[in-house]
């Protein structure tokens, strides 16, 4: 799932200008991540400090000039660079005061844009669709610029260039120049927006065309020279159809998120109307809306991402919305997916900003660098490689590899991580199974913690936790992968019951969960003390019980029946853990009807199902727990699956008729909740309702 | 394009009758309704509902069965007579006692040869239907307790009784009684009340349908006289059932408001063995449902709540279209409301008396959507009773406010109003011609010189009016045609030219000059609505039922131009969906190419000048336009100006201070002032 956050403005009134999509030229990174440079249409470039929503330097050139293209930061030179006038350009630092005073030079021919890339030279390109770097460019400024394109004029940039239905790409090691055509539809023209990323050896272009398509093609990074000559033509792939609506628009943007996430400003959302000004988030894999937020004020689309925020002007203001992408799986698309909570996924948001850079070799590694740059350390790398490790975990004792994956898990940067951690585990898992006497638990602990493992890249992970009674890691595990199949929750499930509280109650769980179920338990019996009955509610099935029979009276209360924990606190902690996890009720149903003693784990459900209904859990702070309609959801797949055996077991009988009274009872307290909706609503209706009496004399206008 | 002050009027009273019977004519596709007020109305049920025709009840006439046989329609009630209604002229034709205490049914057999009717007295009366009369022919076996409903067999030789408790099958032929089936009562409390068994219903495979105060629909065999099944369809009353033509489909209304369907189906996939179902439940009513009628492809329904509702069958339509919309219809599809133009005076016209209203004044201006201060409230100036029993038919103020007129079936009386200052005194004109005993429909010229009345025969007298008193001048009469009651008259400006529209859809101009019939406008399907006759152009403005719209030159004798296009770009879908007929057309005095129309839910206003919307604009668009610039609004502007802040319209009229005038009642006070519905389920409320 993707989240938009909540939004706050960088620039407001007055810098973003009236009604065209001049006001803002660009906004481009500044000199780290919390720093960017905001280039107005009028004279100004400012930098902001993004976090404390504050400039820290403007600069503005003299009346009557004119600022052409947005103004970079050169990473290189800690300069920034800005082309005045088409053809100037000037380059000045930090602490120049005076823009007029700074380094200029004029150039041959109109300049585009300039393009900066981090650890690299900016690029400049020309009108023409020539390239050069910054450097190369200033050594001597009136050099010739030849022509690449004759025949169209560039209308867009970024990192490709294009002219009406052509990309370019220039590549600088060595130098050259390809030209793909687009493939193009009859009645549909140029794309509207562009959005790059280099993922791999490949650079994937997304585009956006007035009818809604977006597009992805990829182009290799690394071409054999041959066929680098003539017109190649570019093969697209659809992979997201917006949705239109009723008005015809005129221009939107997109912006890659990451591999699955992209972000679209100027179309309509999909069920809120005709309005336009919606930021979206949409993922591609699944074509599903994530995320959205209504933009106040006019939207000019166009729409910047750097670090995990984007930089959306719209109304009068410059607005920085922080956003993140979760992995997206099919479970979390299709909703069944627990929503993990925000501290978690924090963690694992990790945003680059793509979109402008020059792709070339040196920007991939580039990229890299500055990754580990932001882990403090950009000269140490690990010691070991993957595979070297891999030899490691062959042979070496426990500890040694315990200590080694730390090592390897602390120095490897994520993207790398990502397949590393795979392999380490299935490695360390084939160990295990083979070595009665190998068992790292520590290590699998700390490869689920990085969270880049899931239940499909190393599935005898699970089944040798269970065999090896290891409930620590399989509660870790239960919490992290969401796609355990629902066979495997069953016989976990099993596991679980099956195994004495004694012997449960050694095993050192999270503490978290175990602090849940204790709070649980005690505040069953704080309650019991108070007599339960704090604000005077006597529940309607708690009459009606009376009346059916009084002998009844002198029982105990019917809901406070048998309040103690069916199980014990860890058992408990575990079971929890099942219940919060992801499944189709569908596929789980025949396994669940293999569960031999389903009483033990109804009486549980049944226990928490009152604790929830009287509140309890709301006292308590975990951060896990599981949710009244989760354990609804289980009570009905467990009286589902066993509904033959609760009925003829004699045992079962006292438990199924007081869940029996108990549901009736909620269900008699929901109807007469209804009843008081009802009438609150005709108070509400009868409120609405425009008074003016009997008579008035209004104006109305027609237009 | 314009302002308008608007008078906002909310103090007509208006309360719609409740409805107590209904009857379907599948010949003519008429729906007849009959009102707790004694009226009785028609609807064209392929012409969207329009309300063709109106009978104004009386005093103590409670209407309880109504009968079609053939093309007549006979009514019986409480007051123990049995009436036929004279369709042509919209009035009572004759009543005739039929001496067995009050009436609780009346029905026709299909051969159309006689009529039954249940009594108090526990008698089943047969009439024998004939050229121009009813005649008694014979009673059935006498029973100990009143007969509630009545239905007959198809073949017409057996009649079933719904009584107190039980069910009587009658042989016609002997008068004797075939079987006798006792209804349950309730269990409880209820034991000890009687079951009334409301509503019966005789299928031609020998079953007999029953609804009781129970709560149960009953399926009896007539052959052993034996319960087949029962359903226990309410805990209350079971008040009207009605079955399709092919007996496939059977309906009943009860008294929660709810419709419930059933259905004759076969329970096993390809085999022939049916049974009725109960299948869908509609509740589009709050109060008692009295009457329900299946008709083609839709179930109507009428009850205490006063509205007539349509829901149309969607297995039995093919195409989505307006006619397959739900339709509720709250008010009359007549005005009830009438304008002195010039002198800011509302006339209201309730069922036996009519009010005399004087409008408000403002004091300043204010930006639009503003309420302006009431510098003077309306006041009542005068309350007409009716004299007599017969309830008001038409009635109408002329521009300058000095006249006023109405008609009941029997009479008809002309008043002089003396305003002067706050005095306010009538004269009730004597000595009237004697042409206007009675009137289907009146209007004044507009310089409130003459009074037309229109008459039987679709003929329209003229009479000039004077200080002295007023003088018969002429008759017009169409030149040939249909002799249906006119239902719209419309004078021109300059008294050249009077228009009438009577229900066969024809639609007569009068040359005033030479009292001839000038010409008549082509015949179409649909019935006119609501017509006007343009101040300069001399044009007549029609509206249709189906919300077509002509506009024909009267000079020309033909279609104007823009009627044509109109006719040939078509008009847009949104406005071909509304489920109300146009009631007024109005013309703006100071833009000429303005015509100002108004239905239930909204106020319209034409300009001619303007391109036609086609269905890709957007056609409500005055949101739209009031958010673009003066320039912009040129390119998206097209002729149909909608406005939707008002609801629930009963009338709107353009007074000659330019103000309009908009009568609003709505539904929620009518709401308000219905009696308690039978059951209050909801808590504290």
């Amino acid at each position: 799932m993707a989240a938009l956050y909540e939004g706050y403005t960088l620039c407001g009134d007055g810098t973003v200008q009236n009604s065209s999509n001049i006001g803002i030229l660009g906004v481009e990174q500044g000199r780290d991540i919390d720093h960017v440079l905001v280039t107005d249409s009028s004279r100004f470039i400012t930098v902001y400090k993004v976090s404390d929503q504050r400039p820290t330097g403007s600069w503005s050139v003299k009346q009557g000039q004119m600022i052409s293209c947005p103004a970079v930061f050169n990473t290189q030179s800690q300069e920034y660079v800005v082309v005045t006038d088409d053809k100037v350009v000037r380059v000045w630092n930090e602490d120049d005061v005076n823009l007029e005073k700074a380094f200029k030079a004029t150039v041959s021919a109109d300049v585009l844009r300039v393009l900066s890339a981090t650890d690299s030279e900016p690029v400049v390109l020309f009108c023409c669709g020539a390239v050069r770097f910054l450097d190369l460019l200033l050594a001597s400024p009136q050099q010739p610029i030849e022509h690449v394109l004759n025949t169209f004029p560039i209308n867009w940039s970024k990192c490709t260039k294009r002219g009406e239905h052509c990309l370019y790409v220039q590549r600088f090691d060595p130098n050259t120049l390809v030209k793909h055509r687009f493939e193009t539809e009859p009645g549909l023209s140029a794309p509207i927006s562009f959005s790059a990323t280099c993922r791999g050896s490949n650079i994937h272009l997304l585009y956006l065309y007035l009818n809604g398509s977006v597009y992805e093609s990829v182009l290799p990074l690394r071409r054999s020279s041959t066929g680098a000559e003539g017109v190649l033509s570019l093969s697209r792939s659809l992979c997201l159809s917006l949705p239109l609506g009723e008005e015809k628009l005129m221009s939107g943007a997109v912006v890659v998120l990451d591999e699955a996430h992209v972000a679209v400003v100027g179309f309509p959302h999909p069920s809120a109307g005709p309005c336009k000004d919606y930021l979206c988030i949409w993922n591609t894999h699944f074509q599903t809306l994530q995320a959205c937020k209504e933009m106040a004020g006019r939207i000019y689309n166009q729409l910047w991402c750097y670090s995990g925020k984007l930089y959306i002007p719209h109304g009068k203001m410059l607005s920085v919305i922080p956003f993140e992408c979760q992995k997206s799986s099919l479970a979390a698309a299709l909703g069944k997916l627990k929503q993990t909570s925000q501290s978690e996924s924090k963690s694992c948001s990790f945003v680059s900003s793509w979109t402008v850079q020059t792709y070339s070799d040196v920007t991939q590694t580039a990229e890299m660098k500055s990754r580990m740059s932001t882990k403090n350390n950009s000269d140490v790398k690990s010691a070991l490689t993957v595979d070297q490790l891999i030899e490691h975990i062959k042979t070496s004792a426990v500890e040694d590899v315990q200590a080694e994956v730390g090592e390897f898990i602390r120095w490897t940067p994520q993207a790398d991580l990502q397949l590393a951690v795979g392999r380490l585990a299935l490695e360390l898992v084939s160990r295990s199974q083979t070595d009665a006497n190998f068992y790292p638990q520590c290590v699998f602990l700390q490869l689920l913690e990085t969270r880049y493992l899931c239940y499909s890249v190393c599935p005898e992970l699970l089944s040798l936790a269970m065999v090896k009674k290891d409930f620590h890691l399989c509660q870790i595990a239960f919490q992290i992968f969401s796609d355990i199949p629902e066979a495997v929750t069953c016989s976990y499930l099993k596991t679980i019951l099956s195994t004495p509280d004694s012997e449960m109650e050694t095993v050192n769980l999270d503490t978290d969960s175990v602090m849940f179920m204790k709070e649980l338990t005690r505040a069953q019996s704080r309650s019991d003390e108070e007599g339960g009955q704090l604000n005077g509610f006597c529940s309607p099935a708690l009459e009606s019980d009376v009346s059916d029979s009084p002998s009844n009276k002198l029982q105990r209360d019917p809901l406070a029946l048998d309040m103690s924990c069916p199980v014990g606190l860890h058992k408990g902690a575990l079971l929890n853990e099942v219940l919060q996890a992801a499944y189709s009720d569908r596929p789980l149903l025949p396994h669940l009807k293999d569960l031999t003693v389903p009483q033990v784990f109804l009486q549980y459900l049944r226990f928490l199902y009152f604790k929830y209904c009287h509140d309890a859990h709301k006292q308590i702070r975990a951060l896990r727990t599981p949710s009244i309609s989760q354990i609804i959801d289980w009570v009905c797949l467990l009286l589902d699956a066993h509904f033959t055996v609760l009925a003829v077991a004699p045992e079962a009988k006292r438990l199924v008729s007081d869940l029996h009274k108990f549901v009736r009872s909620q269900v008699k307290l929901y109807a007469e909740l209804c009843k008081i909706e009802g009438s609150l609503q005709v108070l509400k209706n009868s409120k609405r309702s425009e008074d003016f009496g009997m008579y008035a004399i209004q104006v109305i206008e027609l237009f | 394009m314009g302002e308008f002050k608007v008078h906002r009027v909310r103090f007509f009273d208006y309360m719609p009758s409740g409805i107590r019977a209904l009857a379907f004519n599948r010949d003519t596709e008429r729906m007849a309704v009959a009102r707790m007020d004694g009226s009785v109305e028609i609807f064209h049920c392929s012409d969207r509902f329009f309300q063709e025709k109106i009978i104004p009840g009386r005093e103590q006439c409670g209407i309880e069965g109504l009968s079609w046989v053939g093309e007549r329609l006979f009514s019986a009630g409480l007051n123990g007579g049995i009436t036929e209604y004279d369709l042509t002229n919209q009035k009572v034709k004759y009543t005739i006692d039929a001496y067995g205490g009050p009436i609780w049914t009346i029905t026709g057999n299909q051969q159309g040869t006689h009529l039954a009717v249940g009594c108090e007295d526990g008698t089943v009366k047969l009439f024998e239907v004939n050229e121009d009369k009813i005649q008694f022919e014979r009673n059935l076996d006498r029973q100990k307790s009143r007969i509630v409903s009545l239905s007959w067999h198809p073949s017409g030789s057996k009649i079933a009784a719904g009584m107190m408790d039980m069910i009587q099958i009658f042989n016609v032929e002997t008068g004797h009684s075939i079987h006798r089936m006792l209804a349950d009562r309730g269990v409880g409390t209820s034991r000890s009340k009687e079951c009334v068994v409301w509503s019966v219903v005789y299928l031609s495979d020998g079953t007999i349908v029953s609804g009781d105060s129970v709560g149960m629909v009953k399926l009896w065999d007539d052959q052993t006289g034996t319960l087949i099944k029962s359903h226990n369809v309410t805990k209350c009353d079971v008040l009207a059932l009605s079955v399709s033509q092919n007996e496939d489909s059977l309906v009943a209304g009860t008294s929660e408001g709810t419709v419930v369907q059933f259905q004759f189906v076969s329970m096993v996939l390809g085999k022939d063995d049916n049974e009725w179902v109960r299948t869908r439940t509609f509740k589009n009513h709050t109060h008692d449902i009295r009457a329900v009628a299946e008709i083609t492809t839709a179930v109507v329904s009428g009850g205490m709540d006063a509205q007539l509702v349509v829901k149309p069958l969607l297995d039995k339509i093919e195409v989505r279209s307006a006619a397959s919309a739900l339709r509720k219809i709250h008010f009359p599809h007549r005005r009830l409301v009438f304008c002195a133009r010039k002198s800011g005076l509302m006339l209201f016209q309730y069922p036996g008396h009519l009010e005399l209203w004087r409008l408000g004044e403002s004091e300043g201006k204010g930006i639009p959507g503003s309420s302006l201060f009431v510098k003077r409230n309306p006041e009542k100036l005068l309350h007409l009773k009716v004299k007599g029993e017969d309830h008001i038919r038409c009635s109408a103020v002329s521009p300058c406010g000095e006249w006023i007129v109405y008609s009941t079936a029997s009479s008809l009386r002309l008043y002089r109003l003396h305003c002067d200052n706050n005095n306010v005194s009538i004269t009730k004109i004597s000595k009237l011609p004697k042409v206007l005993s009675s009137a289907n429909q009146l209007c004044f010229s507009s310089d409130s010189s003459h009074l037309f009345s229109a008459s039987t025969q679709s003929s329209v007298h003229i009479v000039s009016l004077s200080q002295s008193g007023c003088k018969f001048v002429g008759t017009l009469k169409p030149k040939s045609g249909s002799h249906q009651a006119i239902h719209l008259l419309a004078a021109s400006e300059d008294g050249e030219w009077l228009a009438s529209a009577n229900s066969d859809h024809e639609v007569h101009i009068y040359n005033l000059q030479t009292r001839k019939a000038h010409c008549t406008v082509p015949v179409y399907s649909s019935a006119v609505t609501a017509m006007g006759i343009h101040a300069t152009t001399n044009c007549l403005f029609m509206m249709y039922a189906d919300q077509q719209m002509c506009e024909y030159s009267i000079e020309q004798k033909q279609y104007t131009d823009w009627s044509r296009t109109v006719q040939r770009k078509g008009l847009h879908r949104l406005w071909m969906e509304r489920d109300t007929p146009c009631l007024n057309v109005m013309f703006n005095p100071q833009n000429p190419s303005h015509v100002i129309l108004h239905d239930t839910y909204m106020l319209c206003i034409i300009d001619q000048s303007l391109p036609l919307p086609d269905d890709k604009t957007q056609f409500y668009n005055q949101l739209t336009l009031k958010s673009l610039t003066e320039e912009q609004r040129k390119s998206h502007s097209h002729a149909f100006k909608v406005c939707k802040t008002f609801k629930d319209i009963l009338c709107v009229e353009l007074i000659s201070d330019q103000s309009l005038v908009v009568v609003e009642r709505p539904l929620e006070d009518v709401a308000t002032q219905l009696p308690a519905p039978i059951k209050q389920k909801k808590f504290a409320t």
